[in-house]
């Protein structure tokens, strides 16, 4: 309960630990209630926020240290964001495809404007989206699903080894969620991008990820091959997690019933 | 069974005309459904759709440029018409009777005054009671939702998602109302906590005895808390039938893609998304809206808009796909005329 908090010191996170391997791609999935430092973990790992204690390195090197523009450049190109609700994401006064041009600009150095643009095409072909289709248009032109594909396409534009998405699909209609979510394993597979999938549902991050990191108060409670932790949960907390998760087939048997 | 809303025909589009350009957004196009006493009733279709607007409407909280173009709506607690009200009726029956669980409760609650002001506001010009004994009422009542009296001064963002919710059921049943309408009332909230606020609102539901209508895009939601299902695509309504025979034998495409690609715990087959993208309400295809994204389009489904039909007690479709019985909307219009016709003369003769 977040509630009648006073102006206290906060351990948003506390003592979370984990690694990802450069050479073998995977889609490991940090899963918390709203208020479990799963965005907090997110920023720091973005280097937006620096941890008060404990080491982020990437590729051997500690975030932290990286002092400059270029270096922080440099390690953006390789690690970049996907957030959660593509229309806050995008400033509404702002076309999409500036956004595609600029990373092209700035990660992928294509200084002259037809790189640019074959640089953005190339992206967005990769998610299913043309330049034709993205180029002028403002984000309310675009449906949900689109611009969150939008989203991706600008992340990959400058080739990154690491995606870090911070509940990417939660506001994208349940239509079109599964295509986003298919598409995170096309990166994996073929592209071969680590993702950082952020979220509280349950039910995609089994069926995507690899590994599973099941946050609580910003202390992680549990931590294994997703479909084994999903499946058979050892904590107290992810069994209440698992529990709480509705499923279609309750239909039967109303789940809240017994809570009622 | 009693019925405590009948919709019939309804439309409500928005009408804007900027620059000389005059546009129609056909948000809510033919809607015909009915909501026994006691039931929920579940709306299920994704975001722009015209489900909010649906709701707007039959809670009677529209303004321009959102207009009603026909239809009726009649609650069983009005003796008639929704829109033949004036003004102080609608406050008069707004809360007492017909009350509005919201999806961003921050918005049901004033952020700048206390929770306490917002049940003065809403409930107390309602109930008729004494300051004292109101706000004992109250108390009583947030007691029953598990929620501790300290609520009432606190400021809304003091609270927690969850319990900001609670609160706002809280004040959508105080007057304990024949008709609720919740609108993507668990949406932002994580699973716990949708958990705990569904089973509120569902044992809340079946104490005050009162009907509902509970609008989510999450059929998981609905296969837990609605009796019946209404899906909407694009403004229509394209299927409605109970919960477990929608969920368990969906016919209408749409209905069927969105239930075959529900993930779930246990299961790794691979899952499609659909194609295409929702259709832009400003300028609907021809026809069956959901034809330039479904696999089964025939020629038909190009041309003319399908009817609603009953194919089961209980079940209705609007798929020509899905059997013959399913008609285009002019000539099954026609078609009832044709029959009203043939009985008005028999009764005549």
């Amino acid at each position: 309960m977040g509630g009648l908090l006073g102006r206290t010191r906060f351990a948003a996170i506390d003592d979370v630990s984990f690694s990802l391997e450069a050479a073998r791609p995977e889609i490991f999935a940090i899963i918390g209630e709203s208020g479990s430092g799963k965005t907090t973990l997110a920023r720091m790992i973005l280097n937006t926020l620096a941890p008060s204690k404990g080491i982020i390195r990437f590729l051997g090197e500690d975030i932290s240290r990286f002092r400059g523009r270029r270096e922080q450049l440099q390690f953006m190109r390789k690690v970049q964001p996907i957030f959660q609700n593509p229309f806050e994401a995008f400033n509404p006064l702002k076309r999409v495809d500036r956004y595609l041009f600029a990373s092209a600009y700035h990660f992928a150095g294509h200084h002259g404007r037809a790189g640019r643009e074959a640089a953005a095409d190339e992206a967005l072909k990769k998610v299913g989206l043309s330049l034709a289709e993205v180029k002028g248009r403002f984000p309310h032109e675009l449906s949900g699903g689109q611009l969150q594909r939008a989203a991706i396409a600008r992340a990959l534009i400058s080739s990154p080894a690491l995606i870090v998405a911070d509940e990417p699909v939660s506001m994208v209609d349940a239509s079109l969620r599964m295509s986003i979510v298919n598409l995170f394993k096309t990166l994996r597979d073929e592209l071969r991008v680590s993702i950082i999938y952020i979220t509280h549902d349950l039910a995609t991050a089994y069926y995507i990820s690899d590994r599973v990191l099941i946050m609580q108060k910003g202390k992680v409670v549990e931590t294994g091959p997703a479909r084994q932790v999903l499946s058979n949960p050892q904590h107290p907390y992810t069994v209440l997690l698992r529990e709480s998760i509705l499923s279609p087939d309750d239909v039967d048997k109303s789940h809240l019933a017994g809570a009622a | 069974m009693d019925v405590a809303l009948s919709v019939r025909d309804l439309r409500a589009y928005y009408l804007t005309s900027h620059f000389g350009v005059e546009r129609e957004v056909r948000a809510v196009d033919d809607i015909t459904l009915s909501v026994e006493k006691k039931e929920i009733y579940g709306i299920a279709g994704e975001s722009s759709c015209g489900k909010s607007t649906f709701i707007r409407t039959i809670a009677a909280a529209i303004r321009p440029p959102l207009r009603v173009l026909g239809g009726s709506i009649r609650y069983s607690f009005l003796d008639r018409d929704l829109y033949d009200l004036d003004e102080r009726a609608l406050t008069e029956m707004r809360w007492k009777h017909l009350s509005c669980i919201l999806q961003g409760s921050m918005n049901v609650l004033n952020p700048v005054r206390r929770v306490r002001e917002s049940f003065k506001d809403f409930a107390s010009p309602h109930m008729g009671l004494a300051r004292s004994v109101f706000f004992d009422a109250v108390k009583a009542h947030l007691n029953r939702l598990r929620l501790s009296p300290t609520v009432l001064s606190a400021f809304p963002h003091e609270l927690s998602g969850g319990m900001r919710q609670r609160v706002a059921i809280a004040l959508a049943t105080v007057c304990r109302p024949e008709f609720i309408i919740a609108d993507e009332p668990t949406t932002a909230l994580d699973v716990v906590v949708q958990k705990d606020v569904l089973a509120l609102i569902l044992e809340m539901q079946r104490e005050i005895g009162s009907s509902m209508i509970f609008v989510t895009h999450d059929l998981t939601v609905h296969a837990n808390i609605s009796n019946r299902l209404g899906i909407m695509y694009a403004g229509r309504l394209v299927e409605e039938g109970s919960t477990r025979d929608i969920l368990r034998d969906p016919m209408h495409p749409y209905t069927r893609h969105l239930i075959a690609s529900l993930p779930r715990i246990g299961d790794v087959t691979p899952k499609k998304g659909l194609s295409g993208a929702p259709p832009s309400l400003a300028d609907p295809p021809s026809g069956c809206r959901f034809h330039p994204r479904c696999p089964l389009a025939m020629d038909i489904c190009r041309q003319a808009h399908p009817e609603l039909t009953a194919l089961a007690p209980g079940r209705r479709v609007a798929c020509y796909a899905v059997s013959p019985l399913v008609q285009p909307a002019h000539e099954a219009a026609a078609a009832r005329k044709a029959t009203k016709a043939d009985k008005s003369a028999a009764f005549l003769q």
